[in-house]
């Protein structure tokens, strides 16, 4: 049988991350020194990790209802309110799922139709555009630049939109970038939406890490909140990347349609994760704080260490990513990237991998421990004083 | 600031003035005024690295001796307390709450080296009234360090 054939072709249609190559290289090199790490270094906080393992004792091994434990609705409510001055209802405005891309996932194929289409800022996490076409619709690229801090400005936006246009994601804080939007920057976009159809997915995995102030939520914005779907998790703010999990909060009538194809799909999200995520939202507010701290010494170390090298690099407000500026090298990412790990055995990732207008970057991870950045950094140095122009 | 300083030099006295300045904002002189500043107060006492003994040759061991003690007249416990810290033997020595007075922690060579200490240098003491050794057995946690653990990162190599 030629089992090609038979594939959907839209998953056929879908193509296999640009950089697989350099993947393939970076597996085969072990010891190699990684900065290539989207996921905190931090163990999840005790308290957390034993609550879900108490929970195992307990024998609470069970399916939750479809949505999530209703305390983990009320608790995910308490903390939007907290810590974003967000309102939400914990019986229809919010849905518990597996990490945050599930919830993007859900979220796109809930409002997408055919020939919708859907306005991605780019460089960002690599899922939207395929989760877009998987649902049917048409990604729509926004190139964000170096010279806006890879914000998203309301005249992008705007040349972006069409009568087709079904959804903004919003990616902020970014992965790669580390750019974040202030309120300012929210209202000017929300403008621009006032007058259309059009809703928001606003990845907010990276709210709590945030460098110079608060973050703030589109939905917080007036008029914005209708139309606005929040997605969030645990992985980034608690360290919890490996209990997959997350939640959207939105409208009441998006989310039921989200929480259908989840109860189709995956029934329910893990048990023991969302005993942990109750004691998280609980208890876990200090930790948050902790690691954000520890987050931003490494971030000015990182930048500073990159800027000494001479390779030009916007301040990273938010995420845990720096995303330095290697054009000066005169070699492309992917050069970059593979000629260093070869050469100083340091793994960063292409700028492209984040879609094309990433070309001319490479993202630096700073969850790794001080000692490990200023080793890459030393490493890095070696590496582009011996390509710089 | 002093705070700030304080707590990552806690973690990781290794940090040079330029690192310390770059995480605090500010410059590698004002950290060193700051730091020299506080070594003249006495808040920074001294660097030092924390080693798990166990991984080496070294016969040693560790010793906490529960004291109670007659405060002496005029002078209560600091005065005890002096007299038993000057002993090179002795590397902690905390006035206690609740069952007994004086915690000591005494390192030797054999088990029969600190049993003689405290038979022979603290029990003896005018002010000492009883004394309980215990032997430490093994070390899991010290200075917010997990011993024996090995520290490695265990996450995939890059992730997007």
């Amino acid at each position: 049988m030629n089992m090609k054939q038979l594939l959907s072709p839209v998953v056929s249609s879908i193509q296999p991350s640009g950089i697989r190559k350099f993947f393939d290289i970076v597996s085969s090199m072990p010891d190699a020194l990684s900065l290539g790490v989207g996921e905190p270094d931090f163990v999840t906080p005790w308290h957390i990790r034993d609550a879900g393992i108490y929970s195992l004792e307990k024998g609470q091994t069970y399916y939750t209802s479809n949505s999530g434990m209703a305390p983990l609705r009320e608790e995910i409510c308490n903390y939007m309110n907290r810590r974003f001055s967000l309102e939400y209802n914990s019986d229809t405005e919010v849905l518990v799922t597996v990490g945050g891309s599930e919830a993007i996932d859900l979220c796109l194929r809930s409002l997408v139709c055919k020939g919708d289409e859907v306005l991605i800022p780019e460089p960002s996490f690599v899922c939207y555009s395929p989760c877009t076409q998987l649902a049917g619709g048409t990604p729509v690229p926004i190139v964000t630049t170096e010279k806006d801090n890879f914000k998203l400005t309301a005249e992008a936006l705007k040349k972006a939109i069409t009568p087709n246009t079904k959804l903004l994601i919003l990616p902020f804080p970014n992965n790669p970038t580390g750019a974040i939007m202030t309120k300012h920057e929210l209202e000017q976009v929300a403008k621009v939406l006032n007058d259309t159809q059009i809703i928001v997915l606003s990845d907010e995995i990276y709210a709590e890490l945030t460098y110079n102030g608060k973050h703030t939520s589109i939905a917080n914005i007036e008029g914005m909140k209708e139309r606005t779907v929040v997605i969030s998790g645990f992985s980034k703010a608690y360290a919890m990347t490996g209990w997959r999990l997350g939640y959207a909060c939105g409208h009441s009538d998006i989310i039921a349609s989200m929480t259908k194809i989840h109860q189709y799909s995956v029934m329910c999200s893990p048990t023991t994760s969302q005993f942990a995520a109750i004691d998280a939202l609980k208890n876990g507010d200090a930790d948050i704080e902790a690691m954000a701290a520890e987050y931003n010494y490494r971030r000015k170390i990182i930048l500073d260490g990159v800027r000494q090298i001479g390779l030009e690099c916007f301040e990273p407000q938010g995420a845990f990513y720096i995303f330095p500026n290697i054009t000066s090298t005169g070699l492309s990412s992917n050069e970059f990237c593979e000629k260093m790990l070869t050469e100083q055995k340091v793994a960063v990732i292409p700028g492209n991998a984040f879609g094309s207008s990433g070309e001319g970057f490479i993202r630096c991870s700073y969850a790794y421990s001080i000692p490990v950045i200023n080793q890459a950094l030393e490493r890095m140095d070696t590496f582009v004083k011996k390509y710089k122009r | 600031m002093q705070e700030k300083i304080l707590r990552l030099l806690e973690n990781d006295g290794n940090y040079t003035n330029e690192q310390l300045a770059t995480m605090l904002d500010t410059t590698p002189q004002k950290i060193a005024e700051q730091i020299a500043k506080m070594r003249e107060k006495g808040i920074i006492l001294k660097y030092s690295a924390i080693i798990d003994w166990e991984k080496t040759n070294r016969e040693f061991v560790t010793a906490r001796i529960e004291l109670r003690v007659t405060p002496q007249r005029g002078e209560g416990f600091d005065k005890v307390a002096e007299r038993i810290y000057q002993y090179p033997q002795v590397k902690s020595v905390y006035l206690m709450s609740g069952g007994y007075d004086l915690g000591v922690t005494i390192e030797g060579k054999t088990m029969k080296e600190v049993a003689l200490f405290v038979a022979e240098k603290l029990a003896p003491m005018e002010s000492v009234v009883s004394t309980k050794t215990h032997f430490v057995l093994k070390k899991y946690k010290q200075n917010g360090v997990i011993f024996c653990k090995p520290q490695k990162d265990e996450r995939r190599v890059i992730t997007l």
